[in-house]
């Protein structure tokens, strides 16, 4: 291309009137399945996205205080489980043996590291930093005896699933 | 490879507008590219600017986010700020770099 004198200038789609908006639903509380909706939420809010995380379930873990630091990685009944970076497949009858999941928990939260990649509470951290939203699920709070006092300080609240539906109106779902 | 001449220079771009090369990069151009996307340089700008591109010179590769709470000791919540709204790309664009690659 010939020289245009002109620069290109970059969309980033400021002038864009976009209501994007993307609710990501985190109902498992183990560390492998954790990840993919902070990854996620994270970039959609680098591109401008508002992005509002609803936790349910055991993906509760994520924002009790008292065990978001505790998630952990079994290797059992994965049946896809493999050394890192090897193709060597661990045999599934060594997955229950003790130790086996404080072993992978751990592998993985240092390859996690390695990468540069917080832990799920300073990754929670950084979400709400950007601008990222934080919902509990009323019904997993009651069936675990919990209130707003024993989760993060920047889950907004506590709401039910009517709200969450209501809250949602128009966003991108993601269900993990 | 288009070129075009900014605040004078002329300079290698992509086909999105981005600088392909280091050093072709001036903080004159810079002060341009900002103006381009509606950004005003404050002198907390500049610094994050210029770590940007220091670090990108030691490490190959253009900071995440991440990176530049972590590394560079610009929290997540001023980046946006800043660079509102998509905050690595702007950041990338005016330092003249690549976007980040990084996913986090």
């Amino acid at each position: 291309m010939a020289d245009t004198g002109n620069p290109i200038i970059p969309n980033f789609g400021d002038d864009d009137e976009t209501d994007r908006k993307l609710a990501i639903i985190c109902s498992k509380g183990n560390l492998d399945m954790a990840y993919p909706a902070l990854v996620l939420g994270n970039a959609a809010l680098g591109e401008g996205i508002e992005t509002h995380l609803f936790f349910t379930f055991w993906g509760f873990d994520m924002i009790t205080k008292s065990r978001m630091y505790d998630l952990q990685f079994s290797p059992v009944g994965n049946t896809a489980m493999h050394l890192p970076g090897r193709d060597t497949k661990m045999p599934q009858s060594l997955s229950p043996m003790p130790g086996m999941t404080q072993m992978a928990t751990k592998m993985m939260k240092k390859q996690i590291a390695d990468l540069g990649i917080p832990e799920v509470p300073d990754f929670l951290d950084q979400i709400v930093a950007a601008g990222g939203h934080l919902w509990a699920c009323r019904m997993s709070a009651d069936m675990n005896n919990l209130d707003e006092t024993d989760l993060r300080d920047d889950v907004e609240a506590i709401i039910n699933a009517s709200d969450f539906i209501e809250m949602t109106d128009g966003a991108q779902l993601l269900f993990i | 490879m288009p070129t075009a001449t900014i605040a004078g220079a002329e300079v290698q771009i992509n086909d999105e507008g981005f600088l392909t090369e280091y050093d072709e990069w001036s903080e004159d151009i810079g002060t341009e590219l900002a103006k381009n996307i509606g950004v005003d340089m404050t002198d907390r700008h500049w610094e994050l600017i210029r770590w940007l591109r220091e670090d990108y010179k030691e490490k190959g590769e253009t900071a995440t986010t991440r990176r530049v709470q972590t590394a560079g000791g610009f929290p997540t919540k001023e980046q946006f700020q800043l660079f509102p709204k998509k905050p690595a790309k702007k950041m990338a664009y005016v330092a003249g770099l690549p976007k980040p690659h990084g996913c986090v």
